[in-house]
């Protein structure tokens, strides 16, 4: 194949055209999520005004309600609100917060650092146990190893991760009499206690994640043991290190690298919950807040986040995958 | 010259074929003991007001946040009310919702599945793209959104959107599965024969299709059940799904629990390990319903 360059060049192209066509069948699924979301909110009667005003149960007149409805935009009719948004999401503007009335995007981007940092270092601790956790429980099958694999892994898929943040919480009071501090440090600012205050939820997120990553790689990296060039290699001599690092691992962590990509977006479920426990004033909090307000545009906002992301990462994994498996052609 | 007649016939179906169920524990230890502990969880939901030593909802301030003993073997809460029998109540929360919801979801999720690939096309187009939307959603950011658009209305003391903000995110999960093994059926002839015959499309569904794909089906069902029990005590943990003073496993957790690390840890140990508890079994149970039922099936 080395030898013909028209070939390459004609992979390189299909390459092109299908990554283009991803791109674009992205567009769909996004307004997709924006129609439903939009709509969805919407269904049932009740907004945010009802909270803000008559939330602490004082009474106020109808007439002021339907000031602030008109104030907000609320009372025009839900296509051209709805128009609005698409218009003003075509040019990354994502309306203004209902509730603290400062643009959508602002108050995303102001916690979205805390939250991302949470999620990169959950991926690292959860990949870094995952790889040789899976690889030892696929090469010593039935085992010690592979029993006590077996368990942590249905722990991480049976704990439910705000439990095991209570819980880390709960050790390190007895353990040091010490608590991770509330307010947020940047790790450019102070990296210690940045660290110091993040390890924890990034462990309570992380525990799920290494589970399933773990499980995907024993189970993939079993497939391709069976395979006939991982006994051609054994055959031919090859170091059994080498057969596996070398030919056995290299295939297997394909489907683990599909699984790992799809699971950082779910990552963003673990956050809603855990940022809670730990009183993290990151983007999973911000949704429960506004959840718990009817704040519409800030939820919609984040919706819209969270869905591009994911179609995002699915896009990445996809192309990833064609970079790391030059068998696998696109049409 | 008499000719023997056994007195009583042989059963050949027993000697030859075991009992399922007894097959099923051979097969699946694991999967035995996680449905032991299903139906003790089952069976204090069910009998909760005989099981239970104490009213759930009954305050006490004569105890409060008393440690684990004899009078109370898990202790009491801030309120003096007995954890235990609030376990054992919320054990009804629950399987309540984390049945109906995965119910609910599993068979809309089933029925779209099997419609999907039965008239292909367009429809299953449609659908997919359906699908495809929903799941660029966690699925608790999913029940989220569903929670903050219909409020909280409560059906007959059944928190109905708690159970719908479980269910839809459940659907497109089951369409998936389900779809693709309703492809592998539809191509089967006794489908060709049932459309030469004439049926209508509703009875080829629902009688030649749907009772071949049962196995996904009851395999996702309670394989969600699981999922639903984890959503149901996040929503309740974020203060969006089940209301005080309802025994439920995430409430337990929620609002002042955390206040007491130091002088309650038990407030705080024994409603996460119920849920680990029930969590893991309904895993394992699909998961040993999957490996019994279809050994090639992955969900």
């Amino acid at each position: 194949m080395r030898g013909r360059p028209s070939l390459r060049l004609e992979i390189k192209e299909t390459m092109l055209r299908y990554t283009i066509n991803r791109v674009l069948l992205m567009i769909p699924t996004l307004i997709g999520v924006a129609v439903l979301v939009f709509f969805f909110l919407r269904i049932v009667p009740g907004d945010i005004v009802e909270v803000k005003l008559r939330g602490d149960g004082g009474t106020v007149s109808q007439a002021t309600i339907e000031m602030e409805r008109k104030r907000l935009g609320l009372d025009r009719p839900l296509i051209t609100q709805f128009g609005e948004w698409m218009v003003g999401m075509a040019t990354l503007d994502l309306g203004k917060s209902m509730w603290t009335e400062r643009p959508v995007m602002q108050e995303i981007a102001g916690r979205l650092e805390l939250s991302l940092q949470v999620a990169i270092m959950a991926t690292i601790i959860a990949v870094l146990i995952a790889i040789p956790l899976g690889t030892m429980a696929a090469l010593y099958r039935d085992s010690w190893i592979d029993y006590l694999m077996r368990i942590i892994t249905i722990g991480g898929l049976s704990i439910p991760s705000f439990w095991l943040g209570m819980l880390i919480m709960l050790g390190l009071l007895s353990a040091f009499n010490w608590l991770p501090p509330i307010s947020y440090t940047p790790i450019y600012v102070d990296p210690v206690a940045n660290l110091t205050q993040l390890i924890w939820p990034a462990l309570a997120v992380g525990y799920r994640y290494c589970a399933v990553a773990a499980r995907m790689i024993r189970s993939s990296l079993l497939e391709v043991l069976n395979e006939d060039y991982i006994r051609t290699a054994r055959a031919k001599g090859v170091f059994e290190k080498l057969v596996i690092t070398r030919h056995a691992l290299r295939n297997a962590l394909l489907p683990a690298i599909t699984v790992i990509g799809l699971e950082f977006t779910f990552l963003i479920g673990g956050l809603v919950v855990t940022e809670q426990v730990f009183n993290l004033n990151g983007i999973g909090m911000l949704f429960v807040q506004s959840v718990s307000r009817n704040d519409f545009t800030l939820i919609q906002g984040m919706v819209m986040l969270i869905a591009a992301f994911y179609v995002f990462v699915n896009l990445a994994v996809d192309l990833l995958y064609a970079v790391f498996d030059p068998r696998i052609r696109y049409d | 010259m008499t000719l023997a007649l056994p007195t009583t016939p042989v059963k050949a179906d027993d000697t030859r074929q075991p009992h399922a169920v007894l097959e099923f524990i051979r097969q699946q230890p694991l999967g035995a003991i996680s449905f032991v502990i299903i139906f003790i969880m089952m069976f204090a939901g069910v009998f909760s007001n005989l099981v239970s030593p104490y009213d759930p909802l009954a305050i006490d301030f004569a105890s409060i946040l008393s440690a684990p003993s004899i009078d109370h073997w898990c202790g009491t809460d801030a309120y003096g009310r007995d954890i235990c029998s609030r376990l054992i109540y919320g054990s009804r929360t629950a399987l309540v919702i984390g049945f109906t919801s995965s119910f609910v979801g599993s068979t809309l999720g089933a029925i779209l599945g099997i419609a999907s690939a039965y008239f292909g096309g367009r429809i299953d187009n449609i659908i997919q793209r359906f699908v495809d939307i929903l799941l660029a959603f966690p699925l608790i950011v999913l029940a989220l959104v569903v929670v903050a658009s219909f409020g909280r209305t409560k059906l007959g003391g059944i928190d109905v959107n708690l159970i719908l903000a479980i269910a839809i995110p459940i659907i497109p999960r089951v369409t998936r599965v389900v779809r693709a093994a309703a492809l592998s059926v539809r191509v089967m002839p006794y489908v060709d024969a049932a459309r030469a015959a004439g049926y209508s499309h509703s009875r080829i569904i629902f009688r030649h299709m749907a009772p071949n794909v049962v196995a996904p089906y009851l395999i996702m069902l309670t394989a969600f059940i699981a999922q639903a029990i984890l959503a149901e005590a996040s929503l309740s943990f974020l203060g969006l799904g089940v209301t005080e003073p309802t025994a439920a496993w995430g409430l337990m957790l929620s609002g002042n629990a955390a206040d007491f690390y130091r002088e309650a840890p038990w407030m705080i140990l024994f409603p996460g390990v119920a849920i680990s508890l029930a969590v893991f079994a309904f895993n394992l149970f699909g998961d040993s319903l999957r490996d019994f039922l279809d050994p090639r099936f992955k969900v």
